[in-house]
């Protein structure tokens, strides 16, 4: 996946590298509270549920090779879901559980039609899905609350049959819990892509013909990809809804789909840990940016135009093909 | 009955706007290849250029006309020549993805030239005035709409078949190795196939002007509906994208009318089912 890994050396000398990062990272996240204010903690876990919508949007773009433009669906899925579970008065793992199951079936169900296709017929299709799950949203008053949404979404405890029971009303406690979600989340997907499973998604995106032709049903492992896609853009949308306590319609419009798809780019979509460094630097370009000017949108698709025309592997692509040669 | 036929006849005319813009998203892409997500900031380029030339400069309403046509033309050229153009060797998402960030850009631009106001523009007083249908007030403009769309899609006909340029068009879309074979120049084709899709969506835009807003956002939302337009007519097919309109805009003025709640829902759910039972269209794969 890396790349490099061309001899044994550099290969466990990115592994000791990664691993470094990797570690500099988790204890980064796991001591922030310690150092900072609520404002902080809330953009990091924005930047997480960012990061768990990127990897929704790669699995089908970086590993199978699917474009699609529908993933704020599954998103806004699992935030009304979630969202509908907590105004009930249920606790948050209930509410987290059922946000992605519902997201799940529901990619389950439209993935059935989708995988069918490939190309632009696969971003079409995705696109219609999407819109249609944006009209329910906007039109389907007495469910959803119509374009006001779901307010007063409350921040459940976290409480599992009487053995504990943990407040998440303040912005540190529920920090911690998006964050190992997010964390066991992409470690989760990582050994996925590693499984032989991992690999048929892979084939499928090098040559969809060679895939089939050692037996695989092409459609049936799209599919599972799909779903798990699926499942990743419901938990962004399921830890998005008690973050920001309300919910609207623009969760699941096709410019939200946009959002994880310029990220991947960013950090680049042949690389495991693209969507991380996507996510990290397009929100905060994306924040810095509205700042400083109203012509945020301006320098954003200058960014992606460059992007595409120069540097189609991304930041981790162009980080890898500058160090490929040096750890030889 | 006479309310279905008054809103019919209303869903002809935001058809034919539809239509013009399907139209050009048709050609480029079954031309050159380009699905170009940002065919509608082109119409909304082409509403902004007429009505900066009519109502600021105080241009004649045909002028208007031919000045959104330059500039929108212009865009069209600079678009293909230095940036699409890179990319016909890609997988297509780079496209989807280059010509999203180009609505961005398109977006930010009108912002800044034409501020953020919502523009309401005036009506040129050759077409103020309403006839009476069915026993109600129709404007005239809408059915000076309805001949235009028609019409443009008659000389976009003759042009395709009755020209030797339209000839090499239609060529290049069926055969695009043989055509370069035969020394057609494949290059320069594309650039003006793609001007040429410009001009449609320019022409839209800029008809647009007296009975619609001019506003940045009018391009991302246009392109949508012409997705689903494109997508029920068939990728590439001219003729499609002209019944896909027709379809599309009776339909929703008629669930405007009655059913107001679920005409998002009812366009999308066409648009999605055609996918399912016949990806490539009502009439795809001819031009």
């Amino acid at each position: 996946m890396s790349g490099l890994g061309d001899t044994l050396a550099s290969h466990i000398k990115s592994r000791w590298f990664k691993l470094c990062w990797l570690g500099a990272l988790i204890i980064f996240l796991f001591t922030l509270p310690l150092f900072s204010g609520d404002y902080i903690l809330y953009m990091v876990m924005r930047i997480a549920i960012l990061c768990l919508l990127s990897y929704s949007v790669n699995l089908l773009l970086g590993n199978t090779g699917l474009l699609s433009f529908g993933q704020a669906g599954f998103y806004a899925c699992g935030a009304y879901a979630c969202g509908k579970v907590l105004l009930a008065g249920a606790s948050l793992l209930p509410g987290i559980i059922i946000g992605v199951a519902v997201a799940a079936i529901v990619a389950l169900i439209l993935g059935f039609f989708c995988v069918r296709h490939t190309a632009i017929y696969f971003a079409m299709i995705t696109l219609a899905f999407g819109m249609m799950i944006f009209s329910l949203a906007q039109k389907w008053v007495a469910f959803t609350g119509g374009d006001d949404g779901l307010v007063g979404v409350p921040r459940a405890s976290l409480n599992f049959f009487y053995l504990f029971n943990i407040k998440m009303e303040t912005i540190p406690a529920y920090y911690y819990f998006a964050i190992v979600a997010t964390l066991i989340a992409i470690y989760l997907l990582y050994r996925i892509l590693r499984s032989p499973l991992g690999l048929i998604f892979q084939g499928i995106r090098d040559s969809e013909t060679r895939v089939s032709f050692v037996g695989i049903s092409v459609r049936k492992s799209r599919l599972i990809c799909f779903t798990i896609a699926g499942v990743y853009a419901g938990l962004g949308g399921a830890l998005l809804t008690p973050l920001e306590q309300t919910i609207t319609p623009s969760t699941s419009h096709w410019i939200t789909s946009t959002d994880p798809i310029i990220a991947t780019l960013l950090g680049g979509m042949y690389n495991f840990g693209g969507p991380i460094v996507g996510s990290v630097i397009y929100f905060l370009v994306k924040d810095i940016v509205v700042r400083l000017t109203m012509n945020w949108m301006l320098v954003l698709g200058t960014i992606i135009i460059i992007l595409v025309l120069a540097f189609r592997g991304g930041v981790m692509g162009a980080f890898h093909a500058y160090l490929s040669p040096r750890l030889k | 009955m006479s309310n279905f036929i008054f809103q019919a006849l209303n869903g002809l005319s935001s058809a034919m706007f539809l239509w013009l813009v399907a139209a050009g998203l048709t050609v480029a892409f079954g031309v050159c290849g380009i699905l170009n997500v940002a065919h509608g900031s082109l119409y909304m380029m082409g509403a902004y250029f007429a009505f900066t030339s009519f109502q600021v400069l105080g241009l004649n309403f045909w002028l208007s006309l031919v000045f959104a046509l330059i500039g929108a033309g212009i865009i069209g050229f600079l678009m293909e020549r230095f940036f699409l153009r890179r990319l016909y060797d890609q997988p297509i998402e780079f496209q989807l993805i280059l010509t999203f960030a180009f609505i961005l850009v398109f977006d930010n631009l009108t912002k800044m030239i034409w501020g953020t106001m919502l523009i309401i523009p005036t009506m040129p007083s050759l077409f103020q005035g309403t006839i009476p249908i069915v026993g109600r007030p129709f404007p005239i403009y809408n059915l000076f709409i309805i001949f235009a769309g028609i019409a443009v899609g008659l000389i976009i006909w003759a042009i395709l078949h009755k020209t030797w340029w339209g000839m090499k068009l239609r060529a290049a879309a069926s055969q695009r190795e043989m055509a370069n074979a035969i020394g057609i120049n494949i290059p320069s084709l594309f650039t003006a196939a793609f001007v040429f899709a410009a001009l449609l969506a320019a022409i839209g835009g800029a008809l647009s002007t007296p009975i619609r807003v001019c506003d940045s956002g009018v391009g991302g939302a246009i392109i949508i509906q012409a997705f689903v337009v494109t997508v029920i007519g068939g990728l590439g097919s001219l003729k499609g994208a002209f019944i896909g309109a027709l379809i599309i805009g009776v339909i929703s003025s008629i669930c405007t009318l009655y059913v107001p709640f679920i005409e998002l829902f009812v366009l999308y759910l066409i648009m999605a089912v055609v996918l399912i039972i016949r990806p490539q269209g009502l009439f795809g794969g001819e031009i």
